[in-house]
């Protein structure tokens, strides 16, 4: 009979990527699955609950997250080429955007700028500062994007990828209400305000409601990520001196 | 897919050095969206190459944002501690995000007669 070391097999998988990328994986099928049995409601978001099962699973085993990063930094990497393949679905929509380039350029200025500011603002006028004011100025842009400007205004990617995901999931949960109260009958206008405020999670959304909506949300997603590289310095200056 | 691949990740390299040694705030990998997206203006087969691989990307891209989500846990005295504050912010501003962006689309559209349809 063959003697089985449990605590040897686990030091050995606690030091390669193979563990911690599986469970990523894992976490990530477990969230997507509810997601699903829910009727895909914005408020069940898969990302979310990959998040909280990961964290929960890291804190009963007492493992840093440095050990854990070590295996989900194949994931991880990935963000970068998902941002240059953005370039797909906007040259898709590239006679959408020329018919309509006006109103268009004008809601993304005022969406971006709109959303930059009053993140900032709200959370100056509280009393927040330096790390976290950076962290949160990117929060209405696409993850991939929104953690490179963060780290480039001297805010912690990590904290900004959690406030990307809230504020996806908040987009998607207000926007239907909100421009039904305020009138707002333009397919185009409703999904181009919730791909740049709310970014991928709100996409997907507008995708739900109506497919006029979702492929402007999906020009709104990625113009506001080039935008917003140029207006988040820019605006956390104003406040940060 | 490995054609593709290659190209995404040209583009991701030369945004890199782009943004690095122009010293320009935009993220590399945005400055490589751009130059792909020049590109495919100039090479509709570029655009066919590439879109496949793409897709398949985009498709699973919130699992991507799972590593960084997961660091959360490094941050949750912060949360706890400026936890309303953070929560208003991240409201407030994107409702009055969403709200004027969509009114201004609509104001700009009826000024230009560029009615929906």
């Amino acid at each position: 009979m063959v003697e089985v070391d449990l605590a040897e097999i686990w030091t050995y998988l606690a030091e390669t990527p193979l563990i911690w990328l599986t469970a990523t994986l894992l976490a990530y099928v477990a969230g997507d699955s509810l997601a699903q049995a829910s009727g895909r409601k914005p408020a069940v978001n898969p990302v979310l609950i990959a998040v909280i099962l990961l964290a929960l699973v890291l804190w009963l085993t007492a493992t840093p997250y440095a050990v854990y990063f070590e295996g989900a930094k194949f994931v991880h990497f990935l963000l970068g080429p998902a941002t240059v393949a953005l370039a797909v679905p906007m040259y898709a929509y590239l006679p959408q955007v020329r018919r309509a380039a006006l109103p268009i350029v004008a809601a993304l200025i005022a969406g971006s700028a709109t959303a930059v500011a009053t993140a900032v603002g709200i959370a100056w006028a509280f009393g927040l500062r330096g790390e976290i004011l950076a962290s949160i100025a990117p929060k209405g842009v696409t993850a991939p994007v929104a953690l490179g400007i963060s780290e480039a205004l001297g805010g912690s990617p990590t904290l900004t990828a959690v406030l990307v995901i809230l504020t996806g999931i908040i987009g998607a949960i207000v926007v239907t209400p909100l421009l039904n109260a305020l009138g707002v009958k333009d397919w185009r206008a409703r999904g181009l305000s919730v791909g740049v405020a709310a970014h991928g999670i709100g996409t997907a959304r507008a995708f739900q409601v109506h497919p006029r909506a979702g492929a402007f949300a999906g020009i709104g997603m990625g113009l506001n990520a080039i935008l917003t590289a140029f207006l988040a310095p820019w605006i956390l200056g104003l406040f940060t001196g | 897919m490995i054609h593709a691949l290659t190209v995404i990740l040209i583009c991701q390299l030369l945004g890199e050095v782009g943004s690095r040694a122009l010293a320009l705030p935009v993220p590399g990998p945005v400055l490589g969206m751009a130059l792909l997206l020049v590109g495919f203006i100039a090479s509709p087969r570029l655009a066919e190459l590439v879109r496949p691989t793409g897709e398949g990307i985009l498709r699973h891209l919130t699992l991507l944002f799972v590593p960084a989500g997961v660091g959360v846990v490094g941050h949750l005295g912060t949360l706890a501690a400026y936890g309303p504050v953070v929560a208003l912010a991240l409201i407030g501003s994107t409702v009055l995000a969403i709200a004027v962006g969509a009114l201004v689309f609509v104001a700009v559209a009826r000024l230009t007669g560029n009615a929906d349809g």
